[in-house]
């Protein structure tokens, strides 16, 4: 087959570069607001999620994690005592205020761990080390909080909840869904920093023998100890996003925009690629004339979308890579995981390809008169 | 002598709204092989619906057209393209030619649709090319050719098909009256020396004078009944002059 698709799209350059900036543009914007409510869903669960816990012990009917209530340690002990069960901690997670030194106040989350076990400890730490925490002040946040918090750099001192906080490392890419940063620091300190008993802790996290059943040791651990939920790590942290991305208006925007970028996208294309098609009617006339069957000229046309699909995919991930690392650096995420970079492949030849097919059903109807008119 | 196209009480009806436009009302119409028909009538009167019906591009309201003995009112949409591959070439006012391929990719493409092969088709294509003589143009972009070397391409791609059948629509109306009298010999060679039905549309009064046959259509019906079922062994290759005086 001469290559009338290929020729039809590079032909007229100013027209290929309409239609590839078209194309270039809805990858971009799907993928900006795709990887937006992704960033978000993910930071709603992030401290869930790289617990490393495998169940989580809360009072009875806690909704999500910034909303923990304290219960008594006691029961601590109760949870070690349940067959199944290899490890338990308590930690802390509640919001408080941060003193910064020009006296103005921001509401932080302190995350409260025990620093000589695994679980729920910080991670992707670009200054100072986790068992710096275990100073009677040490506090370790987020790069990306710095300015929010006024701080400068390690060895900063602070004021959180009254109490003294020296700043001992940071961390880089934990996010928060609210506005609060996550402050990590021990489980004694977080006792202080929140006002909680001595005696008391917000959460327990378990972590379950090699070769146990999570399910069974749930379900003894609901048995033995009284007054509490157990959740699976996986179960809270979807209670959380849902919390989160469906119950709060921040979540549904988000959704909102993600659904709006997919909507805005596929009309770009489909617009596109509807006028490329058009652009060459008389040509698909004539072919259709000179005796072409319709598969033959569904096959020029689809040629041709699929070709600006790929073309208009490459430049636009191009473009989306250097978005998705700019955001790093900004208070909202976009994250671009590998199998969404994958989808988004056959999301725009679908886009095209869809578009094609309206453009198809043009051509299908094509007045035989066109193509004996001069 | 069976005809290459044989229309019979051809009507055609085009649905607009409640009332509806009557564009072809019982035509009676003969194209005989080695026969140049010419087709003549103003505006709006319904050249062009009839020869895209015996194009097979249009459906009949009613009546019947026959193709190389085969009737084609009834075919579905699927099987008249490959009745238009296989009997019928098309020459175009506005030429068609595919301005994105050269001049020697718009005949392949024919041949494509043929289903001959890359390599035998650009042989073959340069040979029609050299035909119209325009062998050396083979490269060339139709928007780098004058326009009678436009319409000289879209004859040979027309002949690529290799069919019996040549259906033109005002071919010289674009084109000087050097060049249009250039294509109207070609056009009359295929009918001569090739023995092909060639079918013209046209308001050009230039070119009458190779015609063998004229028809007037007004109003959707045949002016000259008389003219329009004329058995193959009576055609002049020059009509008299009483005949063109009827256009």
């Amino acid at each position: 087959m001469p290559p009338l698709a290929q020729r039809n799209l590079f032909h007229d350059k100013v027209r290929l570069t309409v239609t590839l900036t078209g194309i270039v543009f809805s990858v971009v914007l799907i993928v900006v607001q795709l990887g937006l409510f992704l960033g978000f869903t993910t930071a709603t669960s992030n401290l869930i999620d790289h617990s490393g816990a495998d169940l989580w012990i809360t009072s009875k009917n806690v909704p999500y994690v910034e909303q923990g209530v304290a219960f008594s340690e006691r029961k601590l002990y109760q949870v070690r005592a349940v067959p199944g069960v290899a490890d338990a901690q308590k930690i802390i997670a509640r919001w408080t205020q941060w003193k910064r030194h020009d006296g103005g106040q921001e509401s932080v989350q302190i995350v409260g761990i025990n620093v000589d076990d695994a679980i729920e400890r910080p991670w992707n730490l670009v200054e100072g080390r986790v068992e710096d925490l275990k100073s009677p002040d040490a506090v370790i946040l987020d790069e990306l909080y710095k300015q929010k918090l006024g701080v400068s750099h390690v060895g900063e001192v602070f004021e959180i909840g009254g109490y003294r906080a020296r700043v001992v490392g940071f961390t880089r890419g934990i996010r928060s869904f609210t506005t609060s940063p996550y402050v990590f620091t021990s489980f004694k300190n977080a006792q202080d920093f929140v006002s909680l008993r001595e005696d008391q802790t917000m959460f327990i996290l378990v972590k379950v023998a090699p070769g146990a059943d999570v399910q069974q040791v749930r379900r003894d651990l609901l048995d033995h100890v009284k007054d509490v939920d157990v959740l699976t790590t996986a179960q809270f942290s979807r209670m959380t996003t849902f919390y989160w991305m469906f119950t709060t208006g921040a979540g549904v925007a988000v959704l909102i925009a993600a659904v709006l970028g997919l909507v805005v996208g596929f009309v770009v294309v489909a617009q596109t690629i509807y006028a490329t098609t058009m652009d060459h009617i008389r040509e698909f006339g004539t072919l259709k004339a000179m005796g072409a069957p319709n598969s033959y000229v569904y096959k020029v046309i689809m040629k041709q979308a699929a070709i600006s699909a790929v073309i208009g995919y490459v430049l636009g991930m191009i473009v989306s890579v250097f978005v998705v690392q700019g955001s790093q650096k900004g208070g909202a995420a976009i994250l671009m995981p590998a199998p969404m970079a994958v989808g988004m492949f056959f999301l725009t030849l679908t886009m095209c390809v869809g578009a094609a097919l309206v453009s198809i059903n043009k051509v299908t109807r094509i007045d035989p008169a066109m193509v004996f008119k001069g | 002598m069976q005809s290459a196209i044989a229309v019979r009480q051809l009507t055609k009806k085009y649905e607009e709204g409640a009332t509806g436009t009557l564009a072809l009302r019982g035509v009676d119409l003969d194209a005989h092989a080695g026969e140049l028909l010419m087709l003549m009538g103003p505006s709006g009167s319904g050249k062009t619906t009839l020869l895209s019906i015996m194009g097979c591009i249009l459906t009949a309201t009613s009546g019947s057209v026959q193709i190389a003995g085969r009737e084609v009112v009834g075919l579905s949409e699927k099987q008249l393209p490959a009745l238009r591959l296989e009997h019928i070439g098309f020459v175009f006012q506005g030429f068609n030619l595919f301005p994105t391929l050269t001049a020697g990719e718009n005949v392949e493409l024919m041949l494509d649709l043929k289903g001959i092969s890359a390599v035998r088709a650009k042989k073959r294509a340069q040979e029609l090319l050299e035909q119209v003589g325009l062998g050396r143009k083979y490269n060339s972009f139709p928007a780098d050719l004058s326009g009678g070397q436009k319409q000289r391409v879209a004859i040979a791609r027309a002949l690529a098909g290799d069919p019996r059948i040549i259906l033109a629509d005002e071919p010289t109306a674009a084109l000087d009256s050097h060049t249009g009298r250039n294509v109207m010999e070609m056009m009359s060679d295929l009918a001569h020396k090739r023995d092909r039905a060639v079918v013209i549309v046209t308001h050009d009064s230039r070119v009458l004078n190779f015609a063998d046959r004229i028809v007037r259509i007004e109003d959707g019906a045949i002016a000259s009944p008389e003219e329009a079922q004329v058995p193959p062994g009576l055609l002049a290759h020059n009509l008299p002059q009483a005949a063109v005086g009827l256009v």
